[in-house]
């Protein structure tokens, strides 16, 4: 025990919290990175959970992990290892001390490391500390179950209700660790368990025992820590998942658009929380329809935009292939619908809780025929609601199916969101039919600028009219087998998509004059930018261009590419965006590094690869 | 009285073969549609892929023709999404329960008012005469030629097996019947099931022979109204009565059997036993094949309920917009 307690200063800190997939590490994670950005600090938040619900207690496959990242300034990713791990149980210790750094500290509950843990946790012996080569005076060793049951002893709890409150008691002592105020964490259980005081005042209990098991015994830790805040652009905040963030830009957006939102949906892990989410608003006017399958979530949707809804259908990879069909008669039809995929492993059912970002080539290319779709691809957790809100608009203003790519690193992770004015958003404007056109529409009268065809909705006087997937003559919309017809569509659906204007993408780093570009999209951006800034750092002079729009491309993408000595093309995939890419950028030939491990990139692991290229 | 006339529905050439029950079929949809006096705008027609489901192409409202088989989820969204469209959803026998058998099943199971047109030619037609899943076992054609292997669907029974409120059948040729059988489909709130007999004069000529002419009919059908004794045959001299677990045709007069003694159609009744045992009858088992509404039962509606639930969680709840529903999130000021 140390003499005197030291309180050290730290720019950023990395909490990972693991135990058994009952044990609440979530929880105990999310009420950690609210504490932290309520007191002004930044948040990215990653969990990492197995695909079984409950997997037998204490074993290998069941652990589940929640890593917080917060920091005095802005951070951008969960972090590559953690400064403190949280391990409930000898299991948790085995799969998650990989993902310590090796001066962390370790907070283990040792009533969960007796013989029979550390047997399911193929330990081979009572020194399990030994085994693994950690260094015992970093190991905070802590009774936790037996201390909570204690502390609940008089709370008229049974034991099953008790044991579920150990999460509390491991967050207490990591809230003593950095210094937290507990009664944010108290106020913020109260409002969580407002109809069931008791539960929440049981819970305070045990944050505070932890809490108060850390001050007193001052643990075995030289030190506590302290995390300043440095002031982030002024307004309300909120911390938010990226899933939750897609939900809230489809309500904004068919809130500003003034159209019904509908979503049709099958569960599909890691999309399913934006079924969730969604169906939870209803007092929005928000639809959720829980199809039979994955083909009726997108079917249903593309039958409510015909009655004018802003319709959507959230799946990942393996419903995106079930649904490939009638995203095609959105095509063909040219209706708005908005497809979330949010990525996970594959191929077929993969690694289904994990993040990849291997359905590139499958969202701009998998479908019969010519069949252009614009693909956008969210960068973070809370860029979800901007570029959902975008897939969105584009949707509806140039009446088109768009492919919005999340993954399940973005959906699941969390980071501190500013809360949007929905009046500052930009407007929506679906070319609605005009009174003129009345009476003698055909459904693929365009407007000649963008080649966007006109919205007549279902139930309208005047305007009735069939769509269909044969394809159609251009003017009058009957069915056409015409060979010049046909080119001609093909190419009016290719244009149309082309012409989406998008913002330009941008280069962050050393704009001007750096040796090597880093290139990515969609949610690696915090760590590609955090190598960015690491090899800078360094003395080198790097920059990163991330893009979030994939079809089309910004206008300034062959300008910027072509720009620096070197790029990098940086994905969790085998190389679909390099390859993509030099499909439309002439002479483009880029570095290329790919890693499929359904794991987040590893910030030391790019600033090494990307070291190497530079000194190439 | 309705304002339209069938001639307000009609549109286009139907480029069926000639003698096709898509072209009878068709005109009684028209008439139908004239009879209801729903405006066209706000009617829609929705199909899958198949000879009939180019139906949509030949009526003067709202229509899709969408992708093999998902025309009744494309129409389920379509429901909900704006309840003042009447929907009919067009499907073949191929379209609706071979590709679309999952959303047929399950627009039964949550009784989206939908008016489910089931052409039943018991036959691929458009793709050029293969085996459907209604084709009788041992049936030869293109895909089996030497008779399949397979039992086929009978669509009443899918229908009734989950939990469909609403079986009518009728006969493509037989107008009358047809256009009354479609009213009552239009009237009845929820999944509304009418299969359409009909021959596909190419592929599968004579599959409904037994009841495909008046004559036909006259002698192999029974016309069912609700509160009506089960009679038929051509001088009205058969009626149906209970026997056992099963039916039995009697003969009126014979053995001391009067109309009293015979079955009395109950189209509205909830347990659909008997009606399953009605629509199951055929003419080789010497029965009658049953015509007109065997199931009508009201039942709450999928759309109704999806409204409804929305209107109530309105009145419940306190945030109605986008910018209240982020003030029901834990936030924090940063100044």
């Amino acid at each position: 025990m140390a003499e005197k307690m030291e309180i050290k200063e730290l720019d950023q800190v990395v909490v990972r919290f693991s135990g058994d997939s009952g044990d609440g590490m979530q929880l105990a994670g999310n009420i950690f990175s609210t504490v932290s950005a309520t007191v002004g600090n930044d948040i990215s938040t990653f969990p990492d959970y197995p695909a079984d619900i409950r997997a037998p207690q204490g074993s290998l496959t069941g652990v589940s992990g929640f890593q917080v990242h917060i920091g005095e300034g802005k951070v951008y990713t969960p972090g590559d290892k953690c400064d403190v791990l949280v391990a409930m149980n000898a299991a948790a210790l085995k799969t998650q001390y990989r993902y310590a750094k090796p001066s962390a500290c370790i907070i283990i509950d040792t009533d969960s490391f007796c013989e029979k843990d550390l047997e399911k946790a193929a330990f081979n012996s009572n020194d399990y500390l030994g085994e693994m080569n950690i260094d015992p005076d970093r190991v905070i060793a802590c009774p936790i179950t037996h201390m909570v049951k204690e502390c609940l002893a008089d709370s008229g709890m049974d034991n099953k209700a008790i044991l579920k409150c150990r999460n509390m008691f491991a967050l207490g002592l990591v809230c003593w660790l950095f210094n937290r105020d507990i009664e944010i964490a108290a106020n913020f259980l109260k409002e969580k368990f407002v109809k069931k005081p008791a539960i929440a005042e049981n819970n305070i209990k045990v944050i505070n025992a932890g809490y108060d098991y850390g001050h007193n015994t001052h643990s075995s830790v030289a030190g506590t820590y302290k995390i300043e805040s440095k002031a982030a652009a002024k307004g309300r905040y909120m911390d938010i998942t990226g899933n939750k963030a897609t939900s809230y830009g489809l309500i904004a957006a068919a809130e500003k658009a003034g159209l019904r939102l509908f979503l049709g949906s099958y569960p599909i892990t890691p999309a399913t929380d934006i079924l969730h989410e969604l169906s939870k608003h209803k007092s929005l006017g928000v639809t959720t329809v829980q199809c039979e399958d994955e083909i009726s979530g997108c079917a249903s949707a593309i039958g409510a935009s015909f009655a004018g809804a802003l319709a959507c259908t959230s799946t990942s990879g393996p419903g995106v292939c079930l649904k490939s069909e009638a995203i095609n008669l959105a095509v063909i039809d040219e209706l708005p619908l908005v497809i979330i995929n949010v990525q996970r492993g594959g191929p077929s059912t993969g690694l289904p809780t994990k993040s990849e970002q291997t359905d590139l080539l499958q969202a701009l290319y998998g479908r019969n025929g010519e069949s252009p779709m614009p693909v956008i691809a969210a960068t973070s957790p809370t860029n979800c609601f901007e570029a959902t809100y975008t897939a969105a608009k584009i949707a509806l203003e140039h009446m088109t199916p768009v492919i919005l790519l999340t993954d399940a690193f973005v959906a699941n992770g969390s980071g501190a969101w500013k809360l949007p004015d929905i009046a500052e958003l930009p407007a929506i404007n679906p070319p609605y039919v005009t009174p003129e056109m009345k009476d003698n529409y055909t459904p693929y009268f365009r407007n000649p600028d963008n080649q966007v065809r006109y919205w007549a909705i279902a139930g309208q006087k005047g305007y009735t009219h069939i769509l269909g997937g044969l394809e159609k003559d251009n003017k009058t919309g009957a069915i056409s087998t015409d060979p010049e017809n046909h080119n001609l569509m093909c190419h009016l659906r290719a244009e149309k998509i082309a012409k989406i204007e998008v913002p330009d993408v941008e280069v962050e780093g050393c704009v001007d004059d750096a040796d090597l570009l880093i290139v990515g999209f969609g949610g690696t951006y915090g760590h590609l930018y955090s190598a960015m800034e690491e090899l800078n750092k360094k003395g080198y002079k790097t920059a990163h261009a991330h893009f979030e729009f994939i079809n089309p491309l910004p206008k300034n993408t062959a300008e910027v590419l072509n720009k620096y000595k070197k790029v990098v093309v940086a994905e969790q995939n085998l190389g679909q965006f390099a390859a993509y890419l030099r499909s439309k950028v002439d002479y483009f030939v880029p570095y290329q590094f790919n890693q499929v491990k359904g794991q987040p990139f590893v910030v030391t692991e790019l600033v090494a690869a990307f070291e190497g290229i530079l000194k190439k | 009285m309705s304002e339209y006339t069938a001639k307000d529905f009609k549109k286009g050439q139907p480029r069926w073969c000639p003698g096709c029950g898509d072209h009878f079929f068709l005109a009684s949809l028209h008439k139908a549609m004239a009879e209801i006096g729903v405006a066209p705008y706000n009617t829609a027609v929705i199909s899958g892929i198949g000879c009939s489901s180019r139906l949509p192409y030949y009526v003067n409202t709202y229509a899709m023709q969408t992708v093999h088989g998902r025309a009744a989820a494309i129409a389920t969204g379509a429901k909900v999404t704006n309840q003042n469209l009447s929907i009919w959803q067009v499907s073949g026998d191929g379209d609706g329960l071979a590709i679309g058998g999952n959303h047929f099943i399950h627009a039964m199971r949550r009784n989206i008012d939908l008016n489910i047109i089931l052409l039943n030619n018991r036959i691929y037609g458009l793709t050029k005469g293969q085996y459907s899943p209604t084709s009788p076992r041992g049936f030869v054609s293109k895909s089996s030629p030497y008779g399949t292997v397979e039992d086929p669907f009978y669509p009443a029974e899918l229908c009734f097996g989950a939990r469909g409120h609403f079986f009518a059948r009728s006969v493509a040729t037989d107008a009358t019947p047809t256009v009354e059988i479609l009213k009552a489909a239009h009237a009845h709130k929820g999944a509304a099931v009418c299969e359409i007999l009909q021959d596909c004069v190419i592929f599968n000529e004579g599959t409904h022979n037994d009841v495909y002419t008046k004559e036909g009919r006259a002698k192999n059908a029974i016309y069912l109204e609700q509160g009506k004794p089960m009679i038929f045959g051509e001088n009205k001299e058969f009626g149906l009565m209970q026997e056992g677990f099963s039916l039995k045709v009697v003969k009126i007069g014979e053995n001391g059997v009067t109309e009293k003694d015979l079955l009395v159609h109950d189209a509205h009744c909830e347990d659909n036993t008997l009606q399953l045992k009605l629509a199951l009858m055929e003419t080789k088992d010497g029965f009658p094949v049953a015509l007109g509404v065997i199931r009508d039962v009201a039942a709450p509606t999928y759309d109704d309920a999806v409204n409804e639930q929305i209107e109530e969680i309105k009145a419940k709840k306190s945030y109605h917009n986008f910018t209240e529903l982020l003030e029901t999130n834990d936030t924090w000021e940063v100044k």
